[in-house]
């Protein structure tokens, strides 16, 4: 059994602290300590986004972090994203534009799209699509993920 | 994924001497898109990772200084991509490191980690050869700065020595006026690694540099001092057997799955005179 480290995260608001072996990922420990099964487990090389969470305001790649490094980070995943039991406009839109289809990358492509929007509230298709270029889906929805993440931007503009 | 000893070092000098004592099994982590994926595929079997991410002499960021700017070696793609030195000085890096992977990976990704793991096919190798680029190790004989195109020597070699880690990327702000951009080809629009790399760069004195890559086992480095290339005004015939010249270290390997030698090799010239035209007009454009 390798040594383990204590690690401090804030997870979704929550302050977190956790003992955590050091080969084990971002991923492992959200999946299979905290429960929080929405990062999804998939290719673990970088290529899908299925794991895709949003540290320290950036979005990464979860399977690729060691969850020792996030020691001290701010995490947030897809359980993150609704408030007190309502769905984020994200989240509301992704159901009205029919985006989620079989729904496995789409926590991924809901965080990279929360991150993208944090940083750029009306982005172009183009921005969009570069913003969510490393999120993949197998269903193929990729136009209405698109225009899900226009609907947001919209909607944010009128509230 | 097998397990390891993991060290959060403080200092440049603990991480020295720490990868001095493991050598071989000491393994450097920056962003750990590539360690990580390693560590788990048994590529990579340390017995202990050195995170270098909270080293204080380390902290990502770009500094002008003594006339070159000076990038940590822990600065993400992310934020080398977004850099106003950065864009203002070497655009073609800005480009290069704008297309590495995915945002999630640019996120993670540093410019140290790019250059050390000496892909063929690493982006931001192909600028900071045409910008003459100096690579800053820190080891146990001190502080060594090697010229980019004397530390790449095949995939995943580059002449870094036991116990040496890079600390830092220098790059003289040029002198005189100068064009340059970054162009590759991927099988893909998107995620995708290059099938071509390449960045040119052009001056007012009339030099052009060619880098390229993933058309060999390393980048290249080319550079035509005639001043015909940087000339708009010369003819294209008078220019091709130059440019012939400069891509004849080319030798893209029969192998590999992204592309055939015979498309690789077409595809250098097609973007190498597109990018050409875009540093040359970079050129005059920042002249007028």
């Amino acid at each position: 059994m390798a040594e383990t480290h204590r690690i401090e995260v804030t997870v979704n608001g929550l302050p977190r602290m956790l003992e955590v072996p050091p080969h084990h990922t971002l991923l492992d420990v959200l999946r299979d300590d905290l429960r929080l099964t929405g990062a999804k487990e998939c290719c673990l090389v970088g290529e899908c986004g299925a794991c895709t969470v949003i540290v320290d305001g950036r979005t990464v790649d979860s399977c690729l972090v060691l969850a020792v490094e996030a020691d001290g980070c701010e995490i947030t995943t897809v359980e993150g994203l609704a408030q007190d039991g309502s769905l984020d406009p994200l989240q509301r839109a992704f159901l009205d534009e029919g985006a989620a289809q079989c729904g496995f990358c789409i926590p991924g492509q809901l965080m990279a799209a929360h991150a993208l929007l944090a940083g750029n509230p009306h982005p172009t298709v183009a921005e969009i699509q570069e913003g969510l270029a490393g999120n993949l889906c197998r269903c193929g929805s990729y136009l209405q993920i698109t225009d899900a993440v226009l609907a947001t931007a919209a909607e944010g503009t009128r509230r | 994924m097998h397990t390891f000893a993991y060290v959060r070092p403080t200092t440049v000098a603990e991480a020295v001497a720490i990868l001095d004592a493991g050598g071989r099994d000491a393994r450097v982590l920056a962003g750990g898109t590539d360690l990580v994926i390693r560590l788990r595929d048994g590529s990579a079997t340390p017995t202990t990772v050195i995170d270098l991410k909270r080293i204080a002499d380390l902290r990502p960021g770009v500094r002008e200084e003594g006339g070159r700017l000076t990038i940590s070696a822990t600065t993400v793609m992310t934020d080398v991509a977004a850099d106003p030195l950065v864009r203002r000085h070497f655009p073609a890096l800005a480009e290069a490191a704008a297309v590495v992977g995915s945002v999630q990976i640019r996120n993670r990704a540093t410019l140290g980690g790019n250059v050390c793991n000496a892909s063929p096919a690493a982006d931001t190798a192909t600028p900071l050869l045409v910008f003459d680029a100096t690579v800053v190790a820190e080891g146990p004989g001190g502080t060594r700065r090697i010229a980019i195109d004397d530390f790449f020597v095949r995939s995943g070699v580059t002449t870094l020595q036991r116990g040496e880690l890079v600390t830092a990327i220098e790059l003289p702000i040029p002198a005189v006026a100068t064009g340059s951009a970054h162009v590759r080809r991927t099988r893909r629009r998107g995620h995708d690694l290059a099938s071509v790399t390449l960045s040119v760069r052009v001056d007012a004195l009339g030099v052009t540099r060619f880098a390229y890559g993933s058309v060999g086992p390393r980048p290249v480095l080319a550079v035509d001092d005639t001043g015909v290339l940087a000339d708009p005004a010369v003819p294209a015939e008078a220019r091709s057997a130059i440019l012939e010249r400069m891509f004849a270290d080319a030798s893209p390997s029969p192998r590999s799955m992204r592309a055939s030698p015979a498309y690789r090799l077409a595809m250098l010239r097609v973007l190498g005179a597109r990018a050409l035209r875009s540093a040359i007009e970079q050129l005059a454009a920042g002249s007028d």
